[in-house]
C-alpha cells in the first residue's frame, strides 16, 4: 500500500485517497476550433509514462482536497506531493 | 519435429525422456524478416502461427524482451468466455472461443481447455435486469447464454453461500456453459512451438528499443540485440503498449495499472466451475491443481511495476469470502501482478497506426487471455491485408475520434 503525503493533512495511508491519473492537462480553451483528432487527443490519450510521473490525487475520505503526487511507475515511489496551486506548476495545472 | 501423441509419450517413456526435443528453436534474430512482432506473448505467439499458418507469410520473428510464458500470458486466472453484451465484442470474443474449442488439435498441444462453464452472479434487482438483457443480446447473436435462479446456482455450486440474509444476496446468475478455463502457459508454449515448426523465429532476450521509420514507412525496430529491418511491425506488448508508441511518435488511449492474482493451497475438488461476481468484486476457480484460482479488480494507479497494493487483495479476499464462507480458513500460497493497459472504452485495439507498416494489438485491459486466439487470427489478417478483418474492424484507434466507441465498460455488468 502507499502511504501518500497530503500536503494538507500528512501521510495517511492509500485507501484514504482516490486516484486521478496523469495531471496538467489543459483543458482546450477553444473547444470549437478543434477537429476530432485534437479533441480525441485531448479527451482520450494519455501519457501513460513509464517512469518519473505526475499525477493527480485526491484525499476523498480526507480534507477532499486534489493534489499533485511526482512517483515513479516502475518502482512506486512518491518522490514529492505538492499543492495543486504552488506557484511552480500552477502554469501547467487546468484552469 | 515431434508430433505429440500418446504414442510419442509411450515411446518417450522406453527411452528414460532423454530423447524429447526442444519445443521450440531459440532463434537469433536474422538481418531482416517481412514481419516483426513484438512481444512474445499469448496474443504475439498466435498472431505470429496465424500469420504463417493463415497468410503464408513464413520469414518473419517474435522478439520478446523476456522469456516465452513470463508476462500476462501466465499471469491471468486463465477464465476464456464469450458472453459480452454488444455484438461488435461479442462476435470477436465467440470467433476466439470457437477456435479455444479445436486449438489443442489445431497445435498440436494439449492446451487443456476445459469448458466447465462460468457463473456471472446477481446480487441485486438491476444486476438480474442486465443479466437478462445481456443473455438476450448474447443468444441473438448465437452464444449460448442462459439464465439462472439461485437455487438452481446452489444446486451446482453446493459451496456457494445463497442466504438471503447474506448482505449481497445471489439473486441469479448467466451461465455460459460453453466457457471454462485453459492452462495459460501451456497456450504461450503451444503457440510457440507450432509457429516455430512453420519457420517463425521466436527471439528471446531481445528488447526493442526504437521504432525506425523512413517518413511515414516502418523501416526497422532497434532491438538490445542489433538493428532489425522490417517493413511490417505488429505491436503486441499489453501494458508496455504506450512505451512503444512513444517510440514511434504514437500516443494512445491507455493506462497501465497493476492488476493482482492469487493462488491458494491446493484443495481436493470443491469447485468444478467458474464463479465470478461484479457486485461484490472477485472471481475463482479450481485449478486441476487443487488450487483456489482467484482474482478481482486492477489497483486504481498507474503502475509498471508487476505488484500491487494490499488492501486490494484484502478487498478481493473479502469478495470470496462473502460467496464461499468456508474458504476463509483456506491459506493463499501466491500472489503476483501484471501489469494491464486499460482503455477509456474496456475495448481492444486491434489497428493500423498513422505510421504505414506499424500496427498495434493492445488495450485489452484485464480480459486478454480469453481472446488470445481470435485476437492472433484477427491481428495476422490485419498486418498481412494491411486493413482489419469485419471482426476487427470496430476496434481501430481511430473509434477515439470518430465517437464510434464500443461501451463494454458500463454496459455489460460482467468483469472482465
Amino acid at each position: 500500500m502507499l502511504l501518500i503525503k497530503c500536503p494538507w493533512c500528512g501521510e495517511r495511508d492509500e485507501t484514504e485517497f482516490s486516484y486521478g491519473g496523469e495531471a496538467a492537462i489543459k483543458r482546450p480553451l477553444k473547444p470549437k476550433d478543434l477537429n476530432d483528432e485534437q479533441w480525441a487527443d485531448y479527451l482520450f490519450m494519455r501519457k501513460n509514462t513509464r517512469g518519473l510521473f505526475l499525477e493527480q490525487w485526491n484525499h476523498s475520505v480526507g480534507c477532499r482536497q486534489w493534489f499533485l503526487v511526482e512517483r515513479n511507475t516502475i518502482t512506486y515511489e512518491i518522490i514529492s506531493t505538492k499543492r495543486i496551486n504552488s506557484d511552480a506548476l500552477n502554469s501547467e495545472v487546468p484552469q | 519435429m515431434n508430433k505429440y501423441s500418446a504414442f510419442s509419450l509411450f515411446k518417450n517413456a522406453l527411452t528414460n525422456n532423454k530423447n524429447w526435443q526442444a519445443s521450440w528453436r531459440d532463434a537469433s534474430p536474422k538481418v531482416k524478416y517481412d514481419a516483426i512482432i513484438v512481444g512474445g506473448g499469448g496474443h504475439g505467439l498466435a498472431t505470429a502461427y496465424y500469420l504463417a499458418k493463415n497468410h503464408g507469410m513464413r520469414n518473419i520473428a517474435v522478439v520478446e524482451k523476456g522469456w516465452i510464458g513470463g508476462g500476462n500470458t501466465a499471469r491471468n486466472t486463465t477464465i476464456v468466455r464469450s458472453n459480452y453484451l454488444w455484438t461488435e465484442s461479442s462476435l470477436l470474443y465467440e470467433k476466439s472461443l470457437k477456435l479455444w474449442e479445436s486449438l489443442s488439435q489445431d497445435i498440436n498441444f494439449n492446451v487443456m481447455f476445459s469448458q466447465r462453464g462460468v457463473y456471472n452472479l446477481g446480487h441485486t434487482l438491476q444486476d438480474m435486469r442486465d443479466i437478462e438483457r445481456r443473455v438476450s443480446a448474447n443468444q441473438l447473436n448465437g452464444i449460448d447464454a442462459e439464465v439462472v435462479n439461485a437455487q438452481q446456482i446452489k444446486e451446482a455450486i453446493p459451496l456457494i453461500n445463497t442466504s438471503e440474509t447474506a448482505r449481497y444476496p445471489i439473486l441469479g446468475a448467466s451461465l455460459q456453459r460453453r466457457a471454462g478455463v485453459a492452462r495459460h502457459d501451456a497456450v504461450a508454449w503451444g503457440y510457440a512451438r507450432a509457429a516455430s515448426e512453420l519457420g517463425v523465429d521466436i527471439v528471446q532476450q531481445c528488447e526493442v528499443t526504437g521504432i525506425r521509420k523512413n517518413g511515414p514507412q516502418v523501416t526497422g525496430v532497434e532491438t538490445t540485440r542489433g538493428y532489425i529491418e522490417t517493413k511490417k511491425v505488429g505491436v503486441v506488448v499489453a501494458g508496455h503498449a504506450s512505451v512503444i508508441a512513444d517510440m514511434a511518435g504514437i500516443r494512445l488511449p491507455l493506462e497501465s495499472h497493476p492488476l493482482q492474482a492469487y493462488v491458494s493451497e491446493p484443495l481436493k475438488p470443491v469447485l468444478d466451475t467458474v464463479v465470478m461476481s461484479n457486485a461484490v468484486h472477485g472471481y475463482v476457480s479450481q485449478s486441476d491443481k487443487g488450487e483456489l484460482v482467484i482474482g478481482a479488480g486492477i489497483d486504481s494507479y498507474i503502475g509498471y511495476g508487476q505488484r500491487g497494493s494490499f488492501h486490494t487483495i484484502e478487498h478481493c479476499m473479502q469478495a470470496i469470502i462473502a460467496l464461499f464462507p468456508n474458504f476463509s480458513r483456506v491459506r493463499m500460497l501466491r500472489q503476483w501482478g501484471g501489469i494491464v493497459d486499460v482503455s477509456p472504452d474496456a475495448c481492444p485495439i486491434l489497428s493500423k497506426t498513422p505510421v504505414e507498416g506499424l500496427y498495434f494489438n493492445c488495450g485489452w485491459g484485464t480480459g486478454g487471455f480469453k481472446a488470445t486466439p481470435g485476437s492472433g487470427w484477427a491481428f495476422a489478417h490485419t498486418i498481412a491485408n494491411n486493413q482489419p478483418h469485419e471482426l476487427n474492424a470496430p476496434f481501430s484507434l481511430d473509434r477515439f475520434s470518430t465517437g464510434a466507441l464500443i461501451d463494454e465498460h458500463g454496459a455489460a455488468a460482467v468483469a472482465h
